[in-house]
């Protein structure tokens, strides 16, 4: 990691999320909820995100929301990584119909467009809160990373290491667990990672389009009361930027860190296009001016 | 007297930059005269492919030629630099002057496009005024040349068997009548029956177009019957080059030695030579003096300290061994 | 044609899946979401609607669950996907079939174009690696985090209003007639263009991203270093080698995203007030419209999945280690 300023940036940009996700609600200067006078102001000194047209503090509703971000795309993470791992790795190990009949239930899950999917759960719900949106989104969002480990298990499970613990009659769950699964840690952060993206995205997608915790804050209730109250033809800016942006931040961080995880599973990706000056290219090597010894 | 057609100089190559590279081809001299087979041999890591795509410039990152001199004489007597012509004399040079058949054919071949489109590629390339009649025609005959029948053109590669795939590169070795064609392991992933039919393939195509072959093997007893001088490589350098007979006759360097009395396995996975005990050092922590004294039955004191260079040795031959001191003067 | 039959076989277990999960979610619906509505539109509704969804949301408590199913996917057979709450008394079918050629235009479109100028993008800068093209990739990441609708939120405001010429909000002009004459056409253009260009940007990164990454690994492949040795000329090497190896994996991915970008991309309309699939799901959202919120559902599930095949098909042409000849 530490030779890595890519994904060693995207971490400590994560860190800082996860802090405000923690200490938000005790630093927000204001109840995000609370109504004032100060009635669409834009951002100054007292409201540094301005305000909306109750004259809510939009920096506070920022701040607060973060939590549930955060939670959110950590729960549906943890779960979608779970079954992930269950689905993938046995539908790799076991060969035969087993293997196939597993492979082909995740490839239904991916092909099943997600968000529509969990729009008409999550609608049908009797109530809907963060905890069973993380969980709508992490039973619906598996499919992708098993069939990565899929993928990967069966190439793993032609290794001579595994090929000769399965011929000193180790149990299955020995091997998968001693010989496979640590393999394989590198591929399912990866796709941890890009499972809380996508959870965090669709959580606030959901929230623009008016599913989300009743009384919650969380960014995407921020820019769907901004685009009811018509915050763009009132020109209030400051209204849906601040939280589209803290999106695209957090979106960023998370990328950041998968980069880091493609390059150390795949060191052809490692950009060492360009040290100190001498570019390397396929088909034609560089040829050092200078003998350096 | 042989004219040179490929001269190596002091060659080094690294694999990559600064303190984090190691150096896999160290300080190496090589002579190819017109006509010639040049054998290459050492153990599988010895730095031979990274020598040859070295030396053309065809190494993929992160390797580096970190110096040295490669001269080619072209056919009207001049010679060019080629690590320091510009990119497109090197491209115009290539494949034209020097092909190269790749370690595994398997990869070498585009997987998605048929073997005539790879094959008129090159002729297109190089000869941009032959009709595409008659560079079709030209493609037909180089996989005739190879022993290839002409209703496999249009195939794609995953629809030959290895052996023709091998075939295919060596019939497009062939397309531009190079000078020199450099061969890394062209046999050594298929069983011995083809192996031995390519070889024979491949003399016989030798005898007729006359070009020069820089051939690299681990397995010397190839080479042996097929070459006219050997070069061996260790750790990086080449500790002995001889013709050979010489060289079959009586090895001097004591890894040559064992190299000539192993017998590596033709098929199947690699599997350490039976003739020298122990593995090649590795690149990172090179043992001081010569780099094979560790492994060496015959090493003397001197061995470890001192590094032997390759040159005349009192025999009259070319080694880099205590047991053979360069004969002063 | 095996590869092919398999997919087919494949799309119809999914199109059966999916219609699954659209007959048991309702149930989990609490009360009965229909009793209110006709008891709202009382002596409006034909006793045939009324029956119909009670098919849909397995109100017939008499019944089996087993017989309650096959009623279920008799009525999917014709065409009947009930009627929706918010446009009573049309039927769903009628309000999508409204709202589809519109979603089709324009994520379609949008989404087709995004994938070759983003491939074509990708390829040059993983051609490139190592100079300027490097620095295209943090904009490009940061980019592709940003959500679609987002983005269209910041067109609007950055760039319609009076005097512009990129209208915020609609599909065409109001007063105008939908029609095949030239000044609806131009109209429609003219409404498509920003939430088109929206679609487009945010999902161009995720194309050079990945496409990037492949030519990047596909170019210390063995047969790109043979191309360079057989002294082909950059641009061929770069295209017939590199990146028409890279472009395989980049068109499965493809079909494989189509499901995770097509709901990005609905929610663009939203923001426009785009009369498409992504307003009405909207709508029906905020309506609780159960009937129009499966239909809509349904299409799209059908709709993605002939993407799917298309792209199959696509991948067919381009891989020749899938056909099965000589
Ligand atoms: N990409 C690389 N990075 C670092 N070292 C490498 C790389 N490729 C090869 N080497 C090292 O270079 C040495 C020579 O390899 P190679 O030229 O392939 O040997 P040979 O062709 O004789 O089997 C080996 O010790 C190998 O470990
Ligand atoms: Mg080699």
């Amino acid at each position: 990691m530490r030779n890595n300023p890519k994904a060693l940036t995207g971490l400590v940009a994560l860190g800082v999320f996860v802090l405000f996700a923690v200490v938000g609600p005790w630093l927000a200067p204001f109840d995000p909820s609370t109504r004032s006078n100060d009635l669409l102001q834009p951002p100054s000194s007292a409201h540094w995100f301005g305000t909306t047209h109750l004259g809510q503090d939009i920096f506070s509703q920022v701040l607060v929301g973060t939590r549930s971000v955060i939670f959110v795309g950590a729960v549906a993470g943890v779960v979608a990584t779970v079954l992930s791992v269950l689905v993938g790795v046995t539908a790799g190990y076991l060969s035969g119909s087993a293997g196939e009949g597993l492979s082909a239930l995740s490839n239904v899950f991916l092909v099943i467009p997600a968000l529509p999917l969990i729009v008409i759960i999550t609608s049908s719900l009797p109530e809907t809160s963060n905890l069973t949106i993380a969980l709508v989104i992490g039973l619906t969002s598996w499919a992708w990373n098993a069939r990565v480990l899929r993928a990967q298990t069966l190439s793993l499970r032609r290794r001579d290491y595994v090929e000769a613990a399965r011929a000193n009659g180790e149990s299955t769950w020995r091997i998968i667990l001693f010989e496979i699964l640590p393999n394989l840690t590198a591929v399912i952060a990866s796709g941890f990672v890009g499972t809380v993206l996508f959870a965090v995205i669709s959580e606030i997608t959901l929230a623009f389009i008016g599913v989300s915790d009743a009384g919650g804050w969380n960014w995407g209730t921020v820019l769907y009361w901004a685009q009811s109250q018509q915050a763009l033809t009132q020109g209030a800016w400051w209204w849906f930027v601040p939280a589209g942006l803290a999106i695209a931040l957090l979106g960023t961080a998370l990328s950041l860190v998968n980069f880091g995880i493609d390059e150390y599973v795949n060191p052809r990706l490692r950009t060492r296009s360009s040290t100190r000056g001498v570019r390397m290219r396929v088909g034609f090597t560089p040829v050092l001016a200078k003998e350096t010894s | 007297m042989k004219e040179r057609i490929l001269e190596v100089r002091g060659l080094n190559v690294d694999y990559g930059l600064g303190p984090e590279s190691v150096r896999a081809v160290r300080d190496v001299d090589l002579t190819l005269h017109r006509g010639e087979v040049l054998g290459l041999a050492g153990e599988s890591g010895s730095g031979k492919s990274t020598l040859a795509y070295g030396m053309t410039r065809l190494l993929p990152p992160p390797g580096i030629v970190a110096g040295g001199e490669v001269i080619y004489t072209l056919d009207d007597g001049s010679t060019v630099d080629l690590l320091r012509i510009r990119d497109a004399d090197l491209r115009r040079l290539r494949w034209s002057e020097i092909a190269i058949v790749f370690q595994g054919a398997i990869n070498s071949l585009n997987p998605v496009q048929r073997i005539s489109t790879q094959l008129v590629d090159v002729l297109k390339a190089h000869s941009a005024r032959s009709t595409p009649k008659a560079r079709q025609d030209r493609a037909r005959e180089l996989l005739g040349l190879v022993g290839i029948a002409s209703d496999r053109l249009h195939s794609y590669p995953h629809q030959l068997s290895g052996g023709m795939r091998q075939r295919v590169m060596i019939a497009m070795a062939l397309a531009l009548e190079p000078r020199v064609v450099i061969m890394d392991e062209p046999t050594t992933a298929l069983d011995v029956v083809v192996q031995r039919q390519i070889l024979r393939t491949l003399v016989e195509l030798r005898e007729r177009l006359g070009f020069s072959v820089v051939f690299i093997t681990h397995d010397l007893s190839l080479l042996v019957e097929f070459s006219d001088r050997i070069a061996i490589m260790y750790a990086g350098q080449v500790v002995e080059e001889a013709t050979s007979a010489d060289l079959y006759r009586t090895p001097l360097h004591p890894y040559s030695d064992g190299l000539l009395h192993s017998f590596p396995a033709l098929k199947g996975p690699r599997r350490e030579l039976s003739g020298i005990a122990g593995s090649p050092p590795d690149l990172r922590s090179m043992p001081g003096g010569c780099p094979f004294h560790p492994r060496c039955g015959r090493a003397m004191d001197v061995c470890a300290t001192r590094t032997p260079v390759l040159g005349q040795s009192t025999a009259g031959r070319s080694v880099a061994c205590w047991l053979h001191p360069v004969s002063v003067g | 044609m095996s590869y092919l039959l398999k997919r087919i076989g494949f799309y119809l277990l999914t199109v059966w899946a999916a219609v699954t999960i659209n007959f048991f979610v309702p149930r989990m619906i609490p009360g009965d979401p229909v009793q209110a509505l006709i008891t709202k539109q009382r002596g409006q509704m034909t006793s045939e609607a009324v029956r119909s969804l009670y098919v849909l949301f397995g109100l017939d408590k008499d019944e089996s669950l087993a017989s309650q199913y096959f009623s279920y996917l008799g009525q999917l057979l014709r065409g009947d996907l009930g009627m929706s709450f918010t446009f009573f008394p049309s039927p769903v079918a009628d309000v999508i079939g409204d709202g589809l050629p519109w979603t089709v235009g324009l994520v379609g479109i949008t989404t087709v174009i995004g994938f070759f100028l983003g491939t074509a993008a990708g390829a040059v800068v993983g051609w490139r690696r190592g100079t300027w093209a490097d620095s295209l990739i943090p904009v490009t990441t940061f980019v592709s985090s940003i959500p679609y609708f987002w983005l269209g939120l910041v067109a609007i405001a950055l760039l319609t209003g009076p005097g512009s010429f990129f209208p915020a909000s609609g599909a065409y002009e109001i007063g105008l007639v939908p029609n095949w004459d030239w000044q609806f056409i131009g109209s429609t253009v003219q409404h498509g263009l920003l939430p088109g260009f929206t679609i487009l940007i945010s999902s161009v990164s995720g194309w050079i991203l990945s496409m990037r990454n492949m030519m990047v690994t596909v170019s210390s492949d063995d047969y790109v270093t043979v191309a360079h040795a057989k002294g082909l000329p950059e641009r061929r090497v770069m295209l017939a080698y590199a990146a028409r190896n890279a472009l395989l994996p980049n068109v499965s991915g493809f079909a494989l995203a189509l499901g995770f970008i097509v709901g990005g991309t609905l929610l663009v309309e939203i923001v426009f007030s785009y009369p498409g699939l992504g307003l009405q799901l909207f709508q029906a959202v905020g309506a609780k419209d159960y009937p129009l919120l499966q239909g809509i559902f349904l299409i799209i599930t059908l709709s993605v999945l002939l993407a799917n095949l298309l792209a199959d098909v696509a991948y067919l042409a381009l891989d020749p280690r899938t056909r099965r000849e000589g």
